[in-house]
């Protein structure tokens, strides 16, 4: 029997850690990712896991301690948030070009400047290009459970790359919510153990990783980066129907809410989906035909199923908790709209940038999205591609 | 002269074919890249003026002057020798001569 809790989405995401027991944790506390650390380090206290705790002085050296440990052959896992995965940002790159797949919880916060300690997604989206998986959920019970199938993802001889597992600070990361736990045992039966085919303790076999690759072999291996990204898809499913086995929670790339139908819908990421389906439900009883697509897998990005998903809407919002400052939309928007191009034609895409540094985000302004997207149904006509929602004019 | 490799890697290697992430399986692999085509000048070892002190050996930032199984200097290893030159300062007795190369 599973067991049922209450928790927050960090002390969810420390319980996840305990369960599958990794080798090494290297990590820096920043809010507000810090009680990951902080609740593992009382597990490593308590002798509750066997994982060798490393108290790094920053963000660049928990990420060069856990490349450093993975290559060594040690199941790694570490958390940041923000300006701490900034720090990262070198060492995020060669994580994935090294191929080692260390999972790291990404408590989503705005980064600086102008400082500040509240959720969007400009940490984790800027980082959307360094080669790592991205997952994303929108609840406790999300962020648990894709930290447990990072593990699997990462480590499968087909993917070996690093996972990103990212949640929004503060609302998911500190909210309490009710939890479906699995038993520690079922946890680690799930993730197996780390048996990585070449690895730095091998001392039968010595190996050197990491090595300067100039002209002749550097586009080679970037090559090997993208072909895993582009096998990730499959093993994401499959890692995802083993786990519906277990637990009967069921994951996709994406979820599809009221979609079969749907003539107008947003694309969100993140915990905004919740409010979203909210405002989706009351729609619906108006007889609106709402619908909401929720990224879970961003990088790879599923070009194929999210043009299928949206192929009968006639107007899509693009929600992004980030700018691109492109001036032209944020980076959800051109993902999605890079993918409906050529595959379907005829669909009014919009695109919001929302929630910045934490800005409430309220059934009320989800509304405005879709009387906008109705609007455009309606008269055919798009006034504003890239636009800001409830900032004051 | 290459030992026996687990793993090959030469610039014709493919990205199907080659090492996650540019992994290395082979300690001293470095004997499989050829850098005496890196050279402009080659020393050139006078076997008759060559009294066998030895003090070039340990100079050679290239293990490029080979010593026989008993311990007498060789030819050079002309596949590694980048024609520093280092060789042909130390020598004490001219045994190297320094020419560019062809
Ligand atoms: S230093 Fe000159 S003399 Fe001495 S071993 Fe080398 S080549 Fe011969
Ligand atoms: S020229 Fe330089 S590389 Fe060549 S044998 Fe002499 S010391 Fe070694």
């Amino acid at each position: 029997m599973a067991i049922r809790d209450r928790l927050s989405g960090n002390e969810a995401v420390a319980v996840a850690m305990k369960q599958v027991n990794p080798d090494v944790v290297a990590a820096f506390p920043i809010t507000p990712s810090t009680e990951i650390p902080q609740y593992f380090s009382s597990f490593v206290a308590d002798g509750k896991v066997d994982t060798e705790f490393v108290p790094v002085e920053s963000e660049h050296s928990a990420m060069s301690a856990c490349i450093g440990a993975q290559a060594a052959g040690a199941r790694t896992m570490t958390a940041t948030s923000a300006n701490g995965l900034a720090l990262m940002w070198e060492m995020l790159y060669i994580a994935a070009s090294c191929k080692l797949p260390i999972a790291l919880s990404v408590v989503n916060r705005a980064l600086s400047g102008p400082i500040n300690i509240h959720n969007d997604h400009s940490d984790s989206m800027g980082a959307r290009d360094s080669g790592w998986v991205q997952l994303y959920g929108e609840t406790n019970q999300e962020a648990y459970d894709n930290l447990i199938q990072a593990v699997k993802i990462g480590e499968h001889p087909d993917v070996l790359l690093p996972v990103m597992n990212c949640y929004d600070g503060f609302i998911t990361s500190h909210a309490v919510e009710n939890i479906e736990l699995i038993e520690d045992e079922k946890v680690k039966a799930f993730v197996g153990d780390y048996k990585p085919e070449h690895y730095l303790n091998d001392k039968e076999n010595p190996i050197a990783v990491g090595p300067l690759d100039l002209q002749n072999h550097y586009f080679e291996h970037k090559r090997q980066q993208a072909e895993s990204m582009m096998k990730a898809k499959k093993v994401i499913l499959e890692v995802a129907e083993e786990f519906e086995k277990l637990t009967g929670r069921k994951y996709g790339l994406f979820e599809e809410y009221k979609m079969e139908d749907a003539e107008v819908a947003i694309v969100v990421i993140n915990s905004t989906a919740g409010t979203a389906k909210y405002v989706v439900d009351q729609l619906r009883e108006k007889g609106v035909k709402a619908g909401l697509i929720k990224i879970r897998v961003y990088r790879p990005f599923p070009v194929d199923e999210i043009t299928a998903a949206l192929s009968k809407c006639k107007a899509i919002a693009v929600m992004d908790k980030a700018d691109s400052f492109n001036a032209a939309g944020g980076p959800l928007f051109t993902d999605i709209t890079s993918a409906l191009y050529g595959r379907v034609d005829g669909i009014k895409v919009i695109n919001y940038i929302y929630g910045l540094g934490g800005r409430d985000v309220r059934t009320d302004d989800i509304a405005f999205v879709y009387d906008a997207l109705l609007e455009i149904v309606k008269t055919g006509e798009i006034k504003s591609v890239y636009n800001y929602l409830g900032v004051r004019e | 002269m290459s030992k026996e490799r687990k793993k090959v890697i030469n610039p014709e290697i493919t990205w199907k074919d080659t090492t996650p992430g540019g992994m290395i399986l082979d300690a001293g692999n470095a004997e499989d890249f050829k850098t005496g085509d890196w050279r402009s000048m080659k020393p050139i070892w006078l076997k008759d003026k060559c009294k066998q002190c030895l003090l070039c050996y340990p100079v050679c930032p290239d293990t490029s002057i080979l010593i026989d199984e008993d311990g007498k200097r060789t030819e050079f290893d002309y596949d590694h020798c980048k024609g520093c030159g280092v060789c042909v300062e130390v020598c004490p007795f001219d045994a190297i001569d320094f020419v560019e190369e062809d």
